[in-house]
């Protein structure tokens, strides 16, 4: 059955689900109980996104707080991975990738190949990116590109709660490593969401609305400006298809290869800054596969080339909206030779 | 080679650098204790950590600094910028986002510098800083500026790699560095009693080979007593020093922050510990300042505070022009 829960809950309740159908998967990271030797409450916290909230006492041993200490409580969840465990470990900012990045990319990712496929690595690690909440240049990043440039790592960005659980879920079961990104202005986002454990597979894009005229293809919390401008284009009768890779580690190609097909036109929408970021990726996708179906030059939608700024006045100019994007729909559906 | 430092005495302190001390951390107090209140009315933008109960620290630390000094602080950074000489009005324009603020808006609360001031920034980045002052105390060496670097840091950050690196390069070097723990008991919600493995963070300043220093953090002296000996051993080439700073922090990790992992030990704090408190009585007992200029202090500082708040409030916020500016200098 479906309820309407956010995506905090949605993210809670996978991993609670998870637990409690294997002994083997724990939850680590700063403050993920809250209040360790302190006077008064424990679990105080549940992270300070309160996602992991409740999960200290109904799983007595298995929510491990830790030291500010990203090194070495993320490479200890990836050598618990490979004895073992399956751990979700808590980058609390996808900014602090910095200060551990070693035992990510250098570690993890690369166990498998230079052990020559003997070693399985199954540790998820949870962080949240984007900028919306005023969190500035260190705190507000979206660094899933950083990730997906690397072998060996799967990454996964959900739009909704719905994807949240339902991909949380598979991160945990998948026996590779993987980087779960949050967008940090979603957790009280609300949507239908099964209360029934279920997975939603990698690689598999999620197509979130059909048309026949352009093809949006958005990451993330993108997904949801695309749908916005979608609704605004439809006015003017401008149909767009809208798809939602879900991973873009593994990506789904042939779903947006086929949508470009169909509709002749690309706008990519991505929070990232320009530079090697998924717009480029997926735009030089498409003009090699799809050459021969464009009928304009691919747009990409994305952040400048800045860090992310703090004023609010800024801030709001740096995000992609639904205007942004719809003016780049705009300008491939009207584009001629 | 940790020491315990007894309330050392203020004979190096004559009246008018008394009365400065008493300004600079009754700046920091009505500073943070306004931010506080404003924050609940949903004005301030983003993330905002205070730095009220802990004035004694920057305070006692900066006081023995000049231009040729660095420091670097944390995401709990007001204090030592205003310890240090950051423009507490622009400072005020910053984290609320305005056009002058002293990084134009582009930084926040997490990152006020003033470079000109030796100020090298706020940090939102848990042990982002000690690395940093290698840096600086490695080019005052260099130079030959009879410079030093402080590192200011959190129970948090000493147990980060980067700031145990950091101790063991500024030793290995021999630099002019000085390293100041800032225990108030807590990262985030978790007590340090808990996350700092060794009894004290101060214990851990044997294992790089420089002398380990604790010090009561509510009491001014002991904290500008401490910082006067590192800093002229730094000067002196005697290399780093590592001093613990005890005290609690006055509000939650971050505005918002219920808190309720705490039990009391702020309203205790407050009444019994507050370094504002002690200094007040301290010094007019005996006689070194009047309580009237003490009085005029506390209201100079609560009108430059109305100021900075109305002015910050009526500023400019940047514009478009602004976004991408800066990024490079040139490219």
């Amino acid at each position: 059955m479906a309820r309407t829960i956010s995506y905090r809950e949605a993210l809670g309740e996978a991993l609670a689900q998870e637990m409690e159908r294997d002994e083997s998967v724990i939850v680590l990271g700063e403050d993920n109980a809250g209040g360790a030797g302190s006077p008064g409450e424990d679990d105080a916290w549940g992270g300070v996104l309160g996602v992991t909230k409740g999960l200290y006492h109904r799983f007595p041993g298995r929510v491990l707080d830790t030291p500010i200490s990203e090194s070495a409580f993320v490479g200890a969840a990836i050598g618990a991975a490979t004895s073992g465990l399956r751990p979700v470990a808590e980058l609390m900012f996808i900014d602090f990738m910095g200060v551990c990045f070693d035992q990510i990319f250098n570690q993890a990712a690369k166990f498998r190949y230079m052990f020559g496929g003997k070693a399985k690595t199954p540790v998820v690690i949870r962080t949240m990116y984007g900028a919306g909440l005023r969190a500035a240049a260190q705190h507000s990043q979206a660094l899933y590109p950083i990730f997906t440039h690397i072998p060996g790592l799967k990454v996964v960005v959900p739009s909704s709660p719905y994807e949240a659980k339902g991909l949380l879920i598979q991160s945990i079961r998948d026996d590779d490593p993987v980087i779960f990104c949050e967008h940090k202005a979603m957790y009280d986002v609300t949507g239908d969401v099964p209360e029934d454990s279920y997975t939603i597979p990698f690689g598999e894009a999620g197509v979130v609305r059909d048309g026949d005229d352009v093809t949006i293809v958005a990451i993330g919390r993108m997904v949801s400006v695309a749908e916005e401008a979608a609704k605004q284009l439809a006015e003017s009768g401008v149909e767009a298809e809208i798809i939602d890779p879900r991973t873009t580690s593994p990506l789904d190609t042939e779903t947006i290869l086929e949508s470009v097909e169909n509709t002749g036109r690309l706008v990519v929408v991505d929070e990232a800054t320009p530079r090697c970021n998924l717009a480029t990726d997926i735009s030089a996708l498409v003009a090699k596969e799809a050459f021969g179906s464009l009928r304009a030059p691919i747009e990409m939608v994305t952040a400048p080339h800045t860090p992310v700024p703090f004023s609010d006045a800024l801030e709001d100019l740096y995000i992609p909206d639904a205007q942004r994007v719809a003016n780049a729909v705009k300008t491939v559906v009207e584009w001629k030779r | 080679m940790t020491d315990t430092l007894s309330t050392a005495v203020s004979h190096e302190l004559d009246g008018n650098a008394l009365l400065d001390a008493y300004r600079t951390m009754r700046t920091i107090r009505a500073f943070e204790e306004r931010l506080h209140d404003e924050f609940a009315t949903g004005e301030i933008p983003g993330f905002v950590h205070l730095y009220a109960g802990e004035e004694a620290s920057a305070t006692g630390v900066c006081l023995h600094l000049d231009d040729r000094d660095a420091i670097a602080s944390t995401h709990r950074g007001h204090g030592h910028c205003i310890a240090k000489g950051v423009d507490v009005k622009a400072m005020m324009a910053e984290i609320y986002g305005r056009r002058t603020g002293s990084c134009h808006g582009k930084g926040g609360s997490m990152h006020i510098a003033d470079l000109s001031k030796g100020m090298l920034g706020a940090n939102g980045i848990v042990g982002g800083g000690p690395p940093l002052i290698c840096g600086t105390a490695l080019a005052a060496k260099q130079k030959g500026t009879g410079g030093v670097g402080v590192a200011f840091f959190g129970d948090g950050a000493s147990n980060q790699g980067t700031t145990l690196e950091a101790m063991n390069l500024a030793s290995v070097w021999q630099l002019p560095a000085i390293f100041v723990a800032e225990n108030n008991g807590y990262a985030e919600a978790t007590s340090s009693t808990w996350s700092v493995a060794a009894d004290n963070i101060a214990d851990r300043a044997a294992g790089f080979g420089m002398p380990g220093v604790i010090v009561d953090g509510f009491d001014f002296f002991a904290v500008h007593e401490a910082a006067a000996e590192a800093i002229q051993r730094a000067r002196e080439g005697g290399g780093p020093t590592l001093i613990e700073v005890k005290f609690t922090r006055y509000f939650g990790h971050f505005e918002g922050d219920q808190q309720t992992y705490r039990a009391g030990e702020v309203a205790y704090a407050r009444e019994n510990l507050d370094c504002l408190k002690r200094f007040r009585a301290r010094v007019t007992e005996t006689g070194q300042v009047e309580a009237a200029r003490l009085d005029a202090v506390d209201a100079q500082v609560a009108d430059l505070i109305d100021a900075a708040v109305e002015e910050a409030k009526a500023a400019p916020k940047p514009t478009a022009a602004d976004l991408e500016t800066d990024v490079y200098i040139e490219y």
